[in-house]
């Protein structure tokens, strides 16, 4: 009874999950409702912002590759995630949503960059291209869905 | 040397002759060149996933000289020199691709074709680290060598 009741509010893990090249161009986008996808694309768009800003000034801190909180909306909040080689990683959650805490959303983003390197990896993919690789859509649905 | 990194070895000594047929009297190197480009681009994805973040560009040098170095040859550059203004030379004294080739000058007419791999692997790891470079090399004497990295004023 217990574990059914969990299983209502995991499978709503995140809203969207998005790459974003170092050139800032959009390289993967995937969310749950295709209908608030639009929204959710201007809002990671406003955010690249903050990333810049946060990669420019913060200086102590800014070694670890997790940004943390970007930007929050009335709806949604958007985490951010920059590596080595400045290719972004977003993920979306819905600002009603308080079960998840940090250390979920760095697990996240911790699965998707190894999605991402194994993705590098292979020589199927063109670096520039578009991600259509159904492994990493695979891993980047489990984290839209929570069952991975 | 265990036997899997003399497979290493054995493999990019038979890509060179391959791509660059000994007959030829002007090497076109620049596909050897691509290589190295494209793995270096790749493998910097691969073992930077784990580590802290590099902002200068004197720590990712350091890191290729370093991690990057031990990672694909098992050791680490002997030596960084730099002018401060872009151009940084790295000395490797026992260069693994020459260390079983020869000791001194005999072969040296053909070296340059063995460490052109290298030349495109650092310059693919510098770009993917948003750095623009010219990577060329230097052999006096094998096994010995010396790359020149002249970084490039980045765009933006």
């Amino acid at each position: 009874m217990h574990l059914q009741i969990l299983q209502v509010y995991f499978s709503d893990m995140a809203l969207c999950v998005a790459v974003v090249s170092k050139e800032n161009a959009p390289k993967y986008v995937t969310s749950l409702n295709p209908e608030d996808e639009l929204q959710i694309q201007y809002e990671i768009h406003s955010s690249i912002d903050f990333v810049e800003e946060k990669l420019k000034t913060g200086k102590k801190d800014m070694r670890d590759l997790y940004l943390g909180l970007l930007y929050s909306t009335e709806d949604h909040k958007i985490y951010g995630y920059v590596t080595n080689t400045k290719v972004k990683f977003f993920v979306v959650i819905d600002s009603s949503n308080l079960l998840l805490r940090d250390n979920e959303i760095r697990f996240m983003f911790r699965k998707l960059h190894t999605a991402y390197t194994d993705l590098m990896c292979n020589p199927f993919y063109i670096p520039g291209d578009y991600i259509t690789s159904e492994n990493f859509n695979k891993v980047a649905r489990g984290i839209l869905t929570g069952n991975s | 040397m265990s036997a899997e990194d003399v497979l290493f070895d054995m493999l990019h000594s038979e890509i060179v002759s391959y791509l660059v047929p000994k007959s030829s009297e002007d090497e076109d190197l620049s596909i050897l060149e691509h290589l190295g480009y494209s793995c270096g681009w790749r493998l910097i994805e691969r073992i930077t996933k784990e580590l802290p973040r590099y902002k200068e560009e004197l720590e990712v040098l350091k890191f290729i000289c370093t991690d990057f170095w031990s990672c694909v040859y098992k050791k680490q550059v002997d030596n960084l020199r730099t002018n401060h203004q872009g151009v940084y030379v790295l000395h490797d004294n026992e260069f693994r691709f020459f260390s079983k080739l020869s000791n001194g000058t005999q072969y040296l007419k053909s070296a340059p074709k063995y460490a052109t791999f290298t030349c495109g692997l650092i310059r693919g790891a510098l770009e993917n680290f948003g750095i623009s470079s010219i990577v060329t090399v230097e052999i006096i004497r094998m096994p010995s060598c010396k790359f020149h990295i002249q970084v490039l004023p980045s765009s933006s």
